[in-house]
């Protein structure tokens, strides 16, 4: 099978786009999580994913690595375009589509072994093993978190605390050099200082990578983001079943001051979800 | 109103006392009944294993080299007898089923808990696989006898044997090493797979490696099971009396709680405490094994 190569069309990258999703539907057998979902995601830039619990929005995100792929049941339709490659080709490999499109999760998931490991499993699967060492600084300081553990790279990352686990995690993503970071709710189990690094981090992250957030936390996102997409839950005729939609997608700035949705004012301004 | 509040206090506190003093009396009868049951066995057989070896109230008889009782052959003199060619015997079945039940325990967990589709064979073996551990061990042994013995020719050798235990432990430790398996969080293969890992490599560069202490430890103690059974090998037809070393796979052998079971039937009161003897030596293998996995455990546990 010939594998695409996703570093082609280099006329799409002058758009500044790094994904184009067009008419996104998400569903787990019968239950559609999210649908009609149309997207242009800014290159080099933080668009903020916000809206209420059971919106899709995280499973909307874990659409743009192909990680539904690992639930039988997901199935997506529509096109997402990423740097003007169809991701759901059938002849796009997952497993590369996940190595140029990172991903943080919500919870910080270091593996059970030492700092240096933890960042070594992404280069070593990936074959990039020349200089691993340099490699490994470079992500540690790129994720601001070389100067606290330079001197025990061989400790167990479990030791850490949270939000600098949630910065290995960052560190091990930031790797293996992806073009794109997808961040689902990363700051959900960390305290506002961890958190307030996090997000100092993503600013600084952004001039080489276009990064997703998923957040819950409204103020993180008129703080951290450029571009915002509010989303709701639609519930059915019959009030069983419920569905996501996005409401609104614009700028930041002009989401939080001048919101063109009514939905989108009363979330922002507390008064729903 | 104060009256009251305290009343029901106490009416509750002598309640939670009174239940909590069951739970205390149930601990303390299991334990009593074990340390009978140890105290019996030490205090005849381990008489035995020293010079000072006294038979009844009268009778005082020099063993001639009781610490011989580790090393020396089976004997019609019970004064004489020595458990070495069990003790080897039984060395040789842990080897046997360590070389296979691990591969295969292991190889077959992994497949069933991290590949194998969810479909109706799936659970059916899985529904098997817990049926299969709760069979009576005898049938093993019926087993052992028509297959290895009979059809695969390997006689009623130690090789037999062997298999027949790892057919009896194997659905043990593959449930065991599942539950390793699945105590692994499921962020670790998410976040190995968002690295651009293939499924392969997720599977088996973090998800094994972090369960394998818990299939060790399920692995010691299917073993620490093995090697405490005698109803299998006695159906399979393993001997009784073994006055030689097995030397290789294929020769004849008895194991240490065959070697104790023989012994004990025997009526004379010398037998008695000889076989007392042997016992002590198969809980300190079992006690040995046991803390291995008890040091595994506690040792490589993650707190996720």
């Amino acid at each position: 099978m010939e594998k695409v190569n996703l570093n082609t069309s280099q006329e799409n990258l002058s758009k500044e786009f790094v994904f184009k999703a067009d008419n996104v539907s998400v569903s787990y057998g019968e239950f559609v999580a999210i649908k009609n979902v149309n997207l242009d995601i800014v290159k080099n830039k933080i668009t903020a994913f916000i809206g209420p619990s059971g919106c899709g929005k995280s499973t909307l995100i874990r659409t743009f690595n192909r990680m539904n792929d690992l639930i039988p049941s997901a199935s997506v339709s529509g096109t997402i375009n990423y740097q003007g490659v169809d991701l759901y080709d059938k002849d796009v490999d997952p497993v590369q589509v996940r190595r140029r499109i990172g991903m943080v999760f919500q919870k910080p998931n270091p593996f059970p072994k030492t700092i240096r490991e933890n960042i070594a499993f992404g280069l070593k699967v990936n074959e990039m093993t020349d200089n691993i060492d340099d490699r490994i600084e470079k992500a540690l300081t790129q994720a601001a978190l070389w100067d606290e553990v330079k001197d025990d790279l061989d400790k167990n990352a479990l030791e850490l605390s949270g939000g600098q686990q949630q910065r290995l995690c960052i560190a091990r993503t930031i790797a293996v050099e992806p073009d794109t970071i997808l961040m689902d709710e990363p700051c959900s189990a960390l305290d506002p200082v961890a958190t307030k690094r996090i997000e100092d981090l993503m600013q600084e992250l952004v001039q080489n990578f276009s990064i997703l957030i998923v957040t819950h936390n409204m103020q993180q996102a008129s703080r951290a983001s450029d571009y915002c997409a509010f989303f709701t839950t639609k519930t059915s005729d019959d009030g069983k079943r419920r569905t996501g939609e996005l409401v609104e997608f614009s700028e930041t700035n002009s989401m939080f001051t001048n919101p063109k949705e009514e939905l989108t004012e009363q979330y922002i301004s507390g008064r729903f979800g | 109103m104060n009256n009251a509040i305290t009343g029901r206090k106490t009416e509750n506190a002598i309640k939670e006392s009174m239940f909590l003093f069951l739970l205390y009396i149930c601990v303390v009868i299991a334990i009593l009944t074990l340390m009978t049951l140890i105290y019996d066995v030490i205090s005849t057989g381990f008489e035995r294993l020293t010079d000072d070896y006294e038979i009844g109230i009268i009778n005082k008889i020099q063993v001639e080299n009781p610490r011989d009782f580790l090393t020396s052959l089976d004997s019609r003199d019970p004064l004489k007898a020595g458990i070495g060619p069990a003790f080897a015997g039984t060395i040789w079945l842990m080897f046997i089923v360590v070389s296979i039940t691990f591969p295969f325990g292991a190889g077959a967990a992994i497949y069933l808990q991290e590949f194998a589709p969810k479909n109706k064979l799936t659970r059916f073996i899985e529904l098997n696989l817990t049926n299969l551990a709760g069979v009576p061990s005898v049938i093993y042994g019926l087993l052992g006898l028509a297959v290895f013995v009979r059809l695969a020719g390997f006689g009623r050798s130690v090789l037999s044997g062997g298999l027949t235990l790892t057919l009896l432990i194997l659905p043990v430790v593959i449930v065991a090493s599942r539950e390793a398996l699945k105590a692994v969080p499921d962020t670790i293969r998410q976040g190995a797979l968002a690295l651009g890992a293939t499924k392969f490599q997720a599977i088996f560069r973090q998800v094994v490696p972090s369960a394998i202490p818990g299939m060790v430890t399920g692995m010691v103690l299917g073993l620490s099971r093995a090697i405490g059974e005698t109803a299998p090998l006695i159906f399979m037809g393993a001997l009784t009396y073994v006055n030689y070393y097995p030397d290789n796979p294929l020769s004849g052998f008895t194991a240490i709680p065959i070697q104790v079971y023989n012994w004990i039937g025997y009526p004379q009161a010398e037998w008695k405490d000889t076989a007392s003897a042997g016992i002590i030596l198969l809980l300190l293998l079992l006690l040995t094994m046991n803390s291995l996995a008890l040091f595994i455990r506690n040792r490589f546990e993650k707190d996720w």
